[in-house]
């Protein structure tokens, strides 16, 4: 590693380079947009860019029509702008740690050819979707419905690769850390830990497939984790080290990022890293989207509508979706879809054919076999995550 | 020098893709926030969160970026900073 100090100092140079931009961020002309702005990194399709540096680039919604959401259309997210090009034969996975036993370090290859494979269908979701439909707004991306996808995963279990290192009788909790930095030595580094249970979970893989191909680099090429039921914050991307610790991980972003307030939302299962106040996020919760209406459209009268839309919960599994087209007032069963596994959203449509010409609300609303439900509104919290809110939808019949 | 490399190659892309098209409100800092903030991060973390905070919420907002994010703003900075953001992208 060469001395970031250095690179500071290159960087400003690289920037003061780029002295168009600066020229034209000087002669400000243009209005701030606002508005959604398109756009396709390398290897992507056009994704609605929320920011460029870190990228974090949404998915619109209609591409979850998809019972899996295609690679080049998969959502973006990185907490640091340094997100080098892994080659996948000088790529290393350290297993390391105070409570292992003997410290490995594995190639992809050896990852491949040493291990059992496993697959899973699991939906991948952002903390902090629908963070922009907070009221009051809530600081931080301001994400639509478009941080999460569905995908076929392909790798081994993180705890077969435990195993072949040796977890010792103190291990507590299980780190993880990829190949993105920050620009600055400074900045602390993006390092998440599981609950040793959650890491040695059959169904915690270690991926390096996504819907039958390698991974795409903006997912996390070579390699990254799967925690099937648990929110995406966990799912390190381009995975380089893995961590068996005696004690609790205290970087930032267990102890102070991702956080929600205790006992406002269902799931408790990460006791080493709960405050008498508050307590990592874990697992999502039970919630439900509708893909192909738009809040304000008009579709013609007399003519059958069909509505339909994703639901997710924590892998319990959806026991039910209902839709209403009266503003709550009755519910209607919607069709489920093939079921994937519990750990894969549950595709549904609903026929619906308006006999009036008029204005219908349109709600969905999906229960969990855990029995839990969506709320009518959002529950708050500081960071603004979970938000499952049941969607209204007003659309025009003419 | 491969991670200097890596660093660069990520700002050429990313100006490429568009980050250049982002422009800031006119007023007293602006140039500071640029040279400060876009160190980092590109400018639409700014503009993304225009309205949603108040001057309290971008000073814990800025404060931040220092003292976690290891941001090396010095005070006078800092408070330049803040003062633009609370002018022009204000709750």
């Amino acid at each position: 590693m060469v001395d970031r100090r250095h690179f500071i100092k290159k960087v400003a140079g690289g920037l003061a380079a780029l002295g168009s931009w600066f020229l034209l961020q000087r002669s400000s002309l243009a209005a701030d947009p606002v508005a959604t702005i398109t756009d396709a990194l390398t290897g992507k399709k056009a994704l609605i860019k929320k920011s460029y540096r870190p990228p974090n680039y949404e998915t619109p919604v209609n591409y979850f029509d998809a019972p899996f959401t295609p690679n080049d259309l998969f959502f973006v997210r990185y907490h640091h702008s340094v997100i080098p090009e892994v080659k996948a034969e000088e790529w290393r996975l350290r297993v390391g740690g105070d409570a292992v036993r003997t410290p490995l370090e594995l190639t992809l290859e050896q990852l491949r050819r040493d291990f059992k494979p496993a697959e899973i269908a699991a939906l991948c979701l952002c903390s902090g979707n629908r963070r922009g439909l907070f009221q009051p707004h809530v600081p931080g991306v301001q994400w639509g419905s478009g941080a999460m996808g569905n995908a076929l995963w392909r790798g081994v279990r993180l705890r077969d690769v435990l195993a072949g290192a040796g977890i010792g009788e103190s291990a507590l909790e299980v780190s993880l850390d990829g190949a993105d930095s920050g620009t600055l030595k400074t900045t602390p580094d993006f390092i998440k830990s599981l609950p040793l249970a959650k890491a040695l979970d059959e169904n915690t893989l270690i991926a390096f497939e996504m819907n039958g191909e390698p991974l795409p680099h903006w997912n996390g090429f070579p390699a990254r984790l799967i925690i099937p039921g648990w929110t995406a914050t966990y799912w390190m991307k381009h995975l380089t080290e893995v961590n068996v610790l005696s004690k609790p991980f205290d970087g930032f972003w267990m102890k102070t990022a991702y956080r929600i307030p205790r006992d406002r939302f269902p799931g408790r299962q990460f006791s080493s890293q709960e405050t008498a106040t508050n307590m990592p996020i874990t697992e999502m919760v039970v919630n439900s989207l509708i893909t192909n209406l738009i809040d304000g459209q008009t579709v013609p009268a007399f003519k059958p509508l069909e509505i339909k839309g994703v639901a997710w919960d924590d892998g319990n599994g959806i026991a039910r979706v209902e839709i209403s087209t009266d503003d709550g007032v009755s519910w209607h069963h919607a069709t489920l879809k093939q079921d994937y596994g519990r750990f894969s959203w549950r595709q549904w449509r609903y026929d619906f054919e308006p006999k009036r010409t008029r204005e219908y609300r349109i709600m969905a609303r999906a229960t969990s076999h855990s029995g839990a439900s969506q709320p009518f509104e959002p529950i708050p919290n500081p960071s603004g995550y979970h938000h499952n809110a049941v969607q209204k939808i007003a659309i025009q019949v003419a | 020098m491969r991670t200097l490399f890596l660093l660069l190659s990520v700002f050429t892309i990313a100006a490429a893709a568009g980050e250049s098209q982002i422009v800031l409100k006119d007023g007293q800092g602006k140039n500071l926030v640029i040279s400060q903030c876009a160190m980092c991060h590109s400018l639409d973390y700014i503009t993304m969160n225009d309205k949603i905070l108040d001057r309290a919420g971008w000073e814990k907002t800025v404060g931040k970026m220092i003292n976690v994010m290891g941001a090396p703003i010095g005070d006078a900075d800092k408070q330049i900073i803040i003062d633009y953001l609370a002018r022009n992208y204000v709750k």
